[in-house]
């Protein structure tokens, strides 16, 4: 099982100096942009050696750091 | 025809109850935008914008193109902001446009006013309250000229101010009739519209389907982010028309999202604004071998474009697609240095005359002076051309190519090198997603960025060490998680320059 500071370190490389809870939303906000949406998904194929679909690339599943933890979980399964 | 509007009247009369516009959250028939329009004409004109600029600081939304409409209803002309953008840049806009009107939203009003600028602020939704003023806004029209400025439109200035291209409503009349015409634009085609309102190829989406009674369903932004679903969005909105930019299309080939989803009803995809990467193309293709597939080219200045090549071939990997031929109403010029004609094949800078030209840019003399010249190929008579500062060369088939920026050729140990021929090169290596050539002149070396599959370094070596000169290899390869891009979703070529300058 992974945790949400991992997801957290994570946002924090892509876009340093994010601000995020772990239900903030991400996406509608713009706080990250497509080119950070990105970023963050090899960002977590690489670190935590994921296959990542693009069926898993959904806007449900990036749009808070909560939701990202619920797939890198069931990805990593 | 003289006034852009005449366009919507003709259109209302011919298919008022069809949908015209759509985005995330509204749809609205051409009554519904012919009714609007007016509303907001009338608001608007209450501010004496006749013949003067209107900005419009609105989202990616159905109520911008209202407050587009509205602003020529009025006699005026617009200049869309973006509100993406942090306030310093915003102004440097409004600083040279000077705007006699801001229209804004209340979501929006806060940033507004914070821009601190002189003119008066009207909100859409009070706008489109207003009780409509047919008599006044038939005034207005009969008071118009085709000569007048239907926008201006800020290019981004890699160097410098940002220039506004200042376009009339003839030249907007004259490009979506022959754009319309040429791809088959109709009352059937729903376009799903990528780029900003402040970026000349939307011009193509809303202009072609104001004339012909064709749907624009504006595309949210975010869902560029997540390909399946924009893929999804496309087909429940019925999307048959695409012209987006090529980095646009390669977020769907880099994921291969055709493959994991219902085709949308696509017909006719049009791509502009950078380097159409032919792996793309091929990409699209084999999903849609029946679709209509055009490479456009031109610049702001010259409304949309000038150039167009409809793909009737099979094109390699890393094999350029060509720009093609002039469209209708646009004389292109290949003019050498000393402003004389290339010979046949030879390189020359692009140079356009014709109906699509800008009036020039705005509040900028001395700039328009330097772009918009005579043509120095027509002594007889005094003829404007623009130079486009592209350098192009016509191909054995007739056909021209883009060679690249005049100004971004670059020289490197000893050699005039255009960094797109190395891009091209690149392309066809397998795992390869994106990549973008940067010359870093204060190191003075050649660094190729890209997207792929990790180790990828090795094997991009080897292919252009077989495949260009040794000077054109380049000296760093740097693999990137994400290729960034501009607010037009293009590649973002100064942000790969600011990368640079961390090594």
């Amino acid at each position: 099982m992974h945790t949400l500071d991992e997801i957290m370190k994570i946002l924090a490389e892509v876009k340093p100096g994010i601000e995020a809870e772990p239900d903030t939303e991400l996406v509608r906000t713009g706080i990250l942009d497509s080119v950070d949406i990105m970023s963050v998904v090899m960002a977590l194929a690489e670190e935590f050696d994921l296959e990542i679909s693009p069926l898993d690339l959904k806007e449900e599943n990036f749009h808070t750091p909560n939701a990202i933890l619920d797939l890198v979980n069931r990805l990593d399964d | 025809m003289k006034h852009i509007l005449e366009l919507l009247d003709r259109t209302v009369r011919r298919w008022g109850s069809r949908t015209a516009f759509g985005d995330e959250h509204i749809t609205l028939t051409w009554d519904e935008v012919d009714t609007a329009v007016q509303r907001v004409g009338t608001a608007l004109a209450q501010y004496s914008v006749q013949r003067r600029p209107v900005a419009l600081y609105l989202d990616h939304e159905v109520p911008c193109l209202l407050a587009m409409l509205g602003t020529l209803a009025a006699g005026g002309f617009y200049t869309v902001l973006d509100t993406a953008q942090p306030p310093e840049r915003v102004r440097r806009i409004t600083g040279q446009l000077e705007p006699a009107l801001l229209v804004t939203d209340a979501a929006h009003r806060e940033a507004a006013d914070a821009l601190g600028l002189a003119c008066p602020v009207v909100e859409m939704a009070d706008a489109l309250n207003a009780v409509p003023d047919s008599f006044a806004l038939q005034t207005l029209r009969n008071e118009s000229l085709d000569t007048d400025l239907a926008y201006v439109l800020f290019t981004s200035g890699s160097t410098g101010a940002p220039k506004g291209v200042a376009i009339q409503h003839r030249a907007v009349l004259a490009y979506s009739a022959w754009a319309a015409a040429t791809f088959g634009i109709d009352e059937t085609t729903v376009f799903g519209n990528q780029t900003p309102f402040y970026f000349s190829m939307s011009v193509t989406d809303l202009y072609t389907s104001l004339r012909t009674g064709a749907q624009v369903q504006v595309l949210p932004r975010r869902l560029f982010s997540f390909p399946v679903q924009l893929l999804d969005y496309l087909t429940v909105h019925e999307v048959n028309t695409l012209y987006w930019v090529p980095s646009a299309l390669g977020g769907v080939v880099r994921w291969k999202a055709l493959d994991y989803t219902a085709l949308p009803p696509l017909r006719t995809i049009l791509f502009a604004g950078e380097t159409m990467p032919t792996p793309y193309l091929n990409y699209w293709q084999a999903h849609y071998p029946e679709a209509l597939f055009a490479n456009l080219f031109g610049p702001t200045e010259t409304t949309d474009i000038c150039a167009y090549y409809i793909v009737d071939r099979a094109f390699s990997d890393d094999e350029p697609l060509p720009i093609g031929r002039a469209c209708d109403n646009c004389g292109l010029l290949v003019l050498t240095d000393d402003g004389r004609a290339a010979e046949p094949g030879a390189v020359g800078e692009l140079c356009v005359r014709g109906s699509f030209l800008a009036a020039g840019y705005y509040n900028m003399p001395d700039k328009t002076a330097e772009r918009f010249c005579p043509n120095p190929l027509q002594p007889h008579y005094p003829e404007i051309i623009y130079r486009t500062g592209d350098l192009v060369r016509y191909d054995e088939n007739g056909l021209l190519q883009y060679m690249g920026r005049a100004d971004n050729q670059i020289k490197h140990m000893g050699y005039r090198i255009e960094l797109g021929e190395i891009e091209t090169a690149a392309f066809g290596q397998e795992g390869l997603q994106s990549c973008a050539c940067i010359y870093d002149a204060p190191k003075d070396r050649l660094v190729l960025f890209f997207t792929g599959r990790k180790g990828l370094e090795e094997e991009l070596r080897v292919r252009l060490a077989g495949r260009l000169p040794a000077y054109m290899q380049p000296t760093a390869y740097r693999r990137l998680q994400a290729m960034p891009q501009n607010q037009n979703g293009k590649i973002d070529r100064a942000a790969l320059r600011a990368l640079c300058k961390e090594d």
